[in-house]
């Protein structure tokens, strides 16, 4: 670079180490949280020539999609607004889904209660407690068809936070869709579908993990022929940051795992460019503005090289990675709860800085229960005024080429590809899962941090630092006790009222099924939904059969 | 030498978010203390043996599934039930004010809610184990 770069470079370098003889700086050495040293100022790079952008960079809708997977991202169409959202019965989680609707929602997320989650019914001894709390209950048929009555699936695209019983739910879907008339083909939408981070940070397992990876491949290959609009898979590193990971290793499992299902695909006998193009992944955001957004655009770096790579993928779909995106749980306070408007608002801005293509934000009092539709609605204006007011949708990547944000984008494909390394060592991400190794590395990060939170190394406001003596006087969302009552009375109320041997057909025939590991799972439960059997029923068929996951 | 102060940490019903759990048992091991921690999906009968098997002084239980009005109180009962009533119950989690009154009157002798420091957790246990060596 050209003499005089140098000697500005020098000039600023001495008035800098003036500034600071008489300012020390704020701390001696500024980490972010995956433990990346961030510089003072960061420079061009001499060497970087237009080659060079090309191969790391590129443009927007190419290869390796540094600059997000669309050519002109949200010029031609903003991020889809999805709200997570159930609580209680199908009826009052359908009334919020309608209300979200009328309120420019443009997509649906069904959150479901733990029993659900981890397939026992309502009436189930291990449900007590739990029914329709974090979630929607859903036991049969029934409830899904009031869930989404006056909701025309073949407009609405649904994503259902459901895993080790997401083939139950998603054949409930195609059920419910078929009745409304819409053919599954025409279904669009995603489920979670990543049992992986079940084991490592969310918990909410039910099976081992070879009968599970066998029921994530039969999704695979049944909806690459019959549903072949729906995302068949989100690939979360969602919860892993929650369970207190580093952004880098939110990056690094993540993509592991997706690697993993990769692997357990082609080994059932599937081409790549079959269901590569439905993967989906599902990040993120938490407060460190910058890092979050490079996180976002070194994943789709590495994916992209990944399948290409690795993999030979040759579909341009199989190479895009597509992701939405929750701001993070975890960073919301609990004391004056108003402030997490304002982290929110930051997260969900670098969310979009990040390229993703849906997003959720959290309300303000999820610190202390479910939101109330008030809290609901401010989280989603939260993601209007950002598409609408702000002007970041405007432009592909806006950040694109800003030295830090290229820089921090290496500096995390490095640090992730470290841990790429050391778990194909350890003979892949289903090795290291059983291992606990992802598990502890979380677990030690979340140790760590609150360290630093409680010697006040990291300033949390309103919660270490900033603190008032007042508790909070808002209104909080309370579900009603007689729901359980209600939704038990209702479960068995549906086994008295259909054909048993009907049901009893269907979970023999599953049952028989589970057994030859060739055959394809998806149309028995298929049947077995369509008669009305329930959840829990056909989750203890497949528990007889896999049995059941407990603990690394 | 004083036996150490044992603690069980579990989580009751079928909440999997057990960074907290676990974030609390290493910060009272760090502190001293014997930690033992029942991992995910426990029934309170479950709890119940641990604690009286374990020997520990006291149960610390969290839930943030908004499933704790139902699930700490069957704790304490069961205690009873056992004859094990003067092991004492704390809890944490997402629990919303005015559900620490009801749990509070169900028997649980103290609820940490979000943004608590472990140290105080550590001192609190401390304090009601060993008795009068705090303010």
């Amino acid at each position: 670079m050209s003499n005089k770069f140098n000697e500005y470079q020098q000039l600023w370098e001495q008035s800098v180490k003036k500034t600071n003889e008489r300012f020390p700086e704020r701390k001696e050495k500024f980490m972010n949280h995956s433990d990346i040293e961030i510089d003072r100022l960061y420079l061009p790079k001499e060497e970087e020539t237009k080659t060079d952008y090309v191969e790391k960079i590129g443009f927007p809708g190419q290869y390796p999609y540094t600059r997000g997977i669309q050519p002109s991202m949200y010029r031609n169409r903003f991020w889809t607004m999805r709200q997570y959202a159930g609580f209680g019965s199908a009826k009052e989680t359908n009334k919020r889904f309608r209300y979200l609707l009328e309120q420019g929602q443009t997509g649906l997320s069904v959150a479901f209660d733990l029993p659900t989650q981890i397939g026992y019914d309502s009436d189930d001894p291990m449900a007590e407690g739990e029914v329709g709390k974090v979630g929607v209950a859903i036991d049969s048929l029934e409830d899904m068809e009031i869930l989404f009555d006056q909701i025309p699936l073949d407009k609405v695209s649904t994503s259902m936070t459901i895993n080790a019983p997401a083939s139950v739910l998603l054949c409930m879907y195609i059920a419910v869709a078929e009745k409304q008339g819409v053919p599954k083909e025409k279904i669009t939408g995603t489920i979670q579908n990543d049992i992986l981070k079940e084991y490592i940070a969310r918990g909410t397992y039910i099976y081992p993990p070879k009968p599970s990876m066998r029921l994530i491949t039969n999704i695979f290959e049944y909806c690459a022929t019959h549903v072949p609009k729906f995302n068949t898979i989100s690939i979360s590193g969602y919860h892993i940051r929650e369970a207190g990971s580093t952004a880098v290793q939110e990056v690094a499992f993540t993509l592991a795992n997706g690697m993993a299902y990769v692997d357990a695909a082609i080994e059932s006998g599937l081409k790549v460019d079959e269901f590569a193009p439905r993967l989906a992944f599902f990040f993120n955001a938490h407060n460190n503005f910058f890092e979050e957004i490079a996180k976002f655009r070194a994943a789709r770096r590495i994916w992209a090289k990944v399948m290409k790579e690795r993999y030979k993928a040759t579909d341009e779909r199989s190479l895009r990675l597509r992701f939405h995106t929750q701001t993070g749980g975890s960073t919301l306070t609990a004391q004056q709860p108003d402030n997490n408007i304002v982290r929110v608002a930051l997260q969900a801005l670098a969310a979009v800085l990040g390229g993703t293509q849906s997003l959720h934000t959290n309300s303000r009092d999820e610190a202390l229960a479910l939101p109330t539709e008030e809290s609901a609605r401010i989280a989603l204006r939260t993601q209007q005024i950002i598409a609408h007011e702000s002007g970041v949708a405007d432009t592909v990547d806006p950040l694109g080429g800003s030295y830090y944000v290229e820089q921090l984008t290496d500096d995390i494909e490095k640090e992730v590809q470290k841990y790429l390394d050391r778990i194909e060592e350890m003979g892949g991400a289903v090795q290291a899962v059983e291992d606990g190794y992802m598990q502890r590395e979380i677990h030690q990060a979340a140790y760590e941090m609150q360290k630093k939170i409680e010697s006040k190394e990291n300033i949390i406001v309103g919660m270490n630092e900033f603190t008032v003596d007042e508790p909070f006087q808002g209104e909080l969302l309370k579900v009603d006790e007689q729901l359980e009552i209600d939704q038990v009375a209702r479960v068995q109320s549906i086994r008295e009222n259909r054909d048993e041997a009907n049901v009893q057909n269907c979970l023999n025939a599953l049952r028989k099924a589970c057994q030859n590991e060739k055959e394809n799972l998806m149309p028995l439960i298929l049947d077995a939904v369509k008669a009305y059997a329930t959840v829990g029923e056909i989750c203890n068929v497949m528990r007889d059969e896999f049995g059941e996951y407990t603990g690394a | 030498m004083e036996r150490k102060i044992r603690v069980l940490i579990a989580k009751p019903g079928l909440d999997g978010h057990d960074r907290g759990a676990l974030v609390i048992a290493q910060a009272l091991r760090d502190y001293g203390m014997e930690v033992i921690y029942t991992g995910l999906r426990q029934s309170a009968t479950q709890i119940v043996q641990a604690a009286i098997q374990e020997d520990v002084d006291v149960i610390g239980l969290s839930s943030l599934s908004g499933g704790h009005k139902a699930l700490f109180p069957k704790v304490v009962e069961l205690l009873k039930e056992k004859g094990a009533e003067d092991i004492p119950v704390i809890g944490g989690g997402v629990i919303p004010d005015e559900d620490i009154e009801f749990l509070l009157e169900s028997g649980v002798n103290k609820v940490f809610t979000p943004g608590s420091s472990t140290k105080d957790i550590a001192k609190y246990i401390e304090a009601l184990i060993r008795g009068g060596q705090n303010e």
